[in-house]
């Protein structure tokens, strides 16, 4: 007996019931705390804010709890919340010169002004487990020094002051900076729009990118000049008012390499720079962000493309989102069965024609 | 005779360095120009700024279409220009690669340019792209197979009949035997040779390989670090070269 | 969504979005069958699940709208109903399953057997909105292929069907020409559907979310699906008749049963085989 597919609705209510259940988990265990998310999974929310594009670490938490620790997920929570704010203004451009690091380091010189400051990193710690966690072991506080309580100058303007470098130049107007939230991508990208779409593309993809260019598709020989990481402030003109106030302080990555040299017998040859900002402390995504900028960057260089996939930027922008790509990848798994019926018929048909030639043979 | 294209005082920079400086060259009506040089001398660039692949620095470049206008390339609409590379132009790949859809069959591939200037009738469509693979030597059984699993210089002869099905009154080669071995060469020239004379082409053929210019061209270029450093019939050059660079690679080839 | 209802705008998208997407349809409905682009916004439902239709559909509503979400024909299946409660509770519209009821019909993958009407508006969900991007994968080319309508390729691909297989084996997402002009992908439509976009009275939007364009037929224009005059296109079907209602002209569903494979066809439009059998 055939019974119609119906039910369909009732179908969804349970499965977002069930969903909700096996969220909560085992009820016996404290529920996990916005607060908790926020205060102690700071990486995931630097994630879910940078490939969101929306700032703000109290909505990252709550979308980490919804998702279930799905972070593309919570990024399309973010993503889909993004869309329902009005947009009033265009903040005015932030000065990284002026940021209050907590870390900052550069790979080209030895010591910089300043000086090389650390700052909470993974990268000297042995990568084992620590038992101690299992034990809610309690951790001391810890005091930052006085260094982390003052600003530097960059360390790329150190080379860009001899010349050596190429300075980088300021859009002109809003139009040379459009809003790829706004506007539809289209190809081919300025630089800004570039930086734009990378910094928001997934941070999986942009690592493979970045290094296939370091195993020689499109390679670039790029140095880190500087990354820092720490606090910059945001600020807004009102119109009423004519002034400036800032409206919040955020934490971002920057990441500044320096390439492969640049010139003829003729231009006497310079460094180029690849450039990486991320919302959050994100330097692995900020690193790779800048040797994929520099690799597309090659047709206002000059360069010959290498035909390598981290040069061709339609390649690059047009798969780097991972909302868009998630979607589009698991979207198969929705009803196709009028197309594949449509199919069916064709291929019996296709066949049918076949073995009647092959009677008549 | 007439001329048929018409270069003045081309310019190409790549950088600093000059692959066309200030050329100029015609072309007649039913004439085989070879243009021979080294690798680096700026032979393919000056094909491609002809062409329309490249768009020169300098200088203009005008055809004789077929309803006996002069067109002034460098300022003609991209539809006419794409109109006039699937009409009245050809191009040659050394490459076939660069010159077939691989994934597409043969008769496919044959058939392209007749479907881009409107024939809707597939029988048809079949006819002359059959007519084209037999007329190129090859057997109409492979119409239906994928050019990937050709040799080499069947490829090539596919891509000549790929181009030449419309009749195109202008074709250029970029090192068309380039990659095939000795007497795949030979047969595949003798076919060119004789398809440009029943159609009576215009050709600009690009080749490093003098044998290959004696064979083909009426008229020779020889150029060098982007510039011409010698021009005429091609016995003349061949057999009595002016120029020091002719004299060295004419001896050169000799001592092969 | 934990967030009540009010948070939102009408239709979930604020004003001067909506404006951005109206712009962008009346540029489509300007220039039939070309892809507008334009900057699709993040919509609460994943990409490639309709958000380019959601979209258009959020820009069309007024309060008075009645809308229908069909997805494979059927009111029913689960992505229609999602749809159609996202826009029950955001836009609070009237909702049927009726198609002549519908003022606003939001599809995916067919058309309604039924006729429609001037007053009608048919939003089709597209996943991949450029009839060319299998022939050519590069946005940049495919633009500059419409504007000069070197449409060559799309018949090689067509030339090559019959060459393989004996015949055009495009089944559906089969492509047409709008008013002698621009080629459009139907969205993965099946061919049968095809004939009814030709002078179709109603308003035809399509919105592709992920790919940002936007593209429509306006009522009563020329729709014509490509074809050789030796191969003519044809609107096939199952050669079945819906167990349900007895239509012999509708497009079918095929439903496997029991395990030993037995079949059953049924109409893939639900509305129109229960209007039948009442």
């Amino acid at each position: 007996m055939y019974v119609a597919v119906k039910g369909g609705e009732r179908a969804i209510d349970n499965a977002h019931r069930w969903l909700e259940d096996e969220r909560r988990g085992d009820r016996k265990v404290t529920d996990l705390s916005v607060d908790q998310i926020k205060t102690q999974l700071s990486l995931s929310i630097a994630k879910v804010m940078a490939e969101g594009s929306l700032f703000d670490p109290e909505l990252a938490s709550l979308a980490i709890k919804q998702a279930r620790g799905d972070l593309i997920e919570a990024i399309f929570l973010i993503r889909a919340y993004r869309t329902t704010l009005p947009r009033f203004g265009v903040g005015k451009p932030i000065n990284t010169d002026k940021m209050i690091a907590k870390r900052r380091i550069s790979a080209t010189f030895k010591d910089i002004p300043g000086g090389q400051l650390l700052g909470p990193t993974f990268d000297y710690t042995h990568r084992l487990l620590d038992f101690k966690l299992l034990a809610d072991g309690s951790i001391d506080e810890f005091e930052p020094g006085k260094d982390t309580e003052q600003m530097f100058q960059h360390v790329t303007q150190f080379l860009n002051n001899e010349g050596i470098i190429e300075t980088e130049e300021t859009s002109s107007s809003e139009a040379d900076s459009p809003d790829l939230t706004r506007q539809p991508l289209e190809i081919p990208a300025n630089r800004a729009l570039r930086l734009q779409a990378l910094t928001r593309s997934d941070e999986g993809f942009l690592l493979g990118m970045a290094y296939s260019t370091q195993r020689g598709f499109g390679r670039n020989h790029p140095f880190v000049g500087e990354l820092r990481i720490g606090l910059i402030s945001v600020e807004f003109e009102i119109p009423e008012l004519g002034f400036n106030i800032e409206i919040a302080e955020i934490e971002i990555s920057e990441c500044e390499t320096v390439n492969q040299f640049l010139g003829s017998k003729i231009h006497p040859p310079k460094f180029t720079r690849g450039y990486g900002f991320v919302f959050g402390q994100s330097e692995r995504k900020a690193i790779s962000m800048a040797l994929v900028d520099r690799a597309l960057r090659w047709k206002e260089l000059g360069e010959v493309s290498d035909g390598a996939p981290a040069q061709d930027e339609e390649f690059v922008l047009y798969h780097g989102d991972n909302i868009q790509a998630t979607g589009f990848v698991e979207h198969i798994k929705l009803p196709h069965y009028v197309d594949f019926q449509a199919e069916l018929e064709l291929i019996r048909k296709i066949r049918k024609t076949a073995f009647e030639a092959k009677k008549d043979e | 005779m007439e001329q048929i294209l018409k270069a003045k005082a081309i310019d190409k920079k790549f950088g600093s360095v000059y692959a066309c400086d200030n050329l100029s060259i015609e072309l007649y009506t039913g004439e085989v120009v070879g243009i021979v040089g080294e690798s680096g001398s700026g032979k393919s660039t000056l094909l491609n700024c002809l062409s329309g692949s490249l768009v020169p620095d300098g200088g203009n470049i005008t055809y004789l279409d077929r309803d006996n206008n002069w067109l002034d390339l460098l300022s003609l609409p991209e539809p006419r220009k794409r109109n006039l590379l699937r009409t009245e132009w050809a191009f040659v790949h050394q490459n076939p690669r660069d010159g077939l859809r691989m994934a597409v069959s043969a008769g496919g591939n044959i058939g392209e340019r007749l479907m881009a200037i409107g024939y809707r009738n597939y029988s048809q469509i079949r006819a002359e792209a059959t007519e084209w693979i037999e007329k190129v030597e090859i057997d109409a059984i492979r119409l239906d197979d994928k050019p990937s699993i050709f040799s080499g210089g069947m490829q090539q002869r596919l891509q000549i009949a790929k181009n030449l099905i419309t009749k195109p009154r202008l074709i250029f080669m970029d090192e068309p035997t380039g990659g095939l071995d000795v007497s795949v060469q030979a047969r595949l020239l003798d076919l060119i040779r004789s398809l440009v004379r029943e159609l009576g082409l215009s050709v600009i053929i690009v080749t490093h390989d003098l044998a290959v210019a004696r064979f083909m061209a009426n008229r020779l270029i020889v150029m060098k670090n982007g510039k011409i450093v010698e021009t005429g019939l091609t016995d003349q050059v061949l057999d009595d070269p002016q120029h020091s660079y002719t004299q060295l690679l004419v001896s050169s080839i000799l001592k092969v | 969504m934990s967030n009540s209802e009010e948070d939102f705008n009408f239709a979930y998208l604020d004003e001067q979005t909506k404006r951005m997407i109206r712009r962008a349809l009346i540029k489509a409905i300007c220039i039939p069958g070309y892809q507008v682009p334009f900057a699709s916004r993040e919509m609460p439902m994943p990409y490639g699940w309709g958000t380019g239709g959601v979209q258009v559909t959020a820009a069309c509503l007024q309060e008075t709208d009645v809308l229908k979400v069909i997805d494979q024909g059927s009111d029913d299946t689960t992505n229609a109903v999602s749809i159609r409660k996202f826009f029950e509770r955001v836009a609070g519209v009237k909702t049927t399953e009726n198609t002549g009821k519908a003022s606003v019909i939001q599809t995916r993958h067919r058309i309604p057997e039924q006729v429609l009407s001037e007053d009608q508006i048919l939003v089709y969900q597209v996943p991949i909105p450029e009839p060319l991007r299998f022939l050519e994968p590069r946005e940049t080319e495919t633009r500059v292929m419409h504007a000069l309508e070197e449409y060559g390729l799309m018949h090689v691909k067509l030339y090559e069907d019959i060459s393989i297989n004996g015949e055009i084996s495009t089944a559906y997402a089969y492509p047409v020409k709008v008013n002698d002009r621009y080629i459009m992908d139907p969205s993965p439509t099946p061919k049968f559907d095809n004939p009814k976009m030709n002078f179709c009275p109603a308003i035809q939007l399509f919105g592709a979310g992920r790919e940002q364009r936007i593209y429509a037929v306006p009522p009563y224009t020329k729709v014509i699906s490509l074809d050789f005059e030796d191969y003519p296109f044809e609107a096939s079907r199952a050669e079945k008749t819906c167990e349900i209602c007895g239509a012999t002209n509708t497009y079918l569903d095929e439903v496997v049963i029991d395990d030993k494979g037995t079949r059953m066809f049924s109409c893939s439009d639900s509305d129109y085989c229960n209007s039948r059998k009442s």
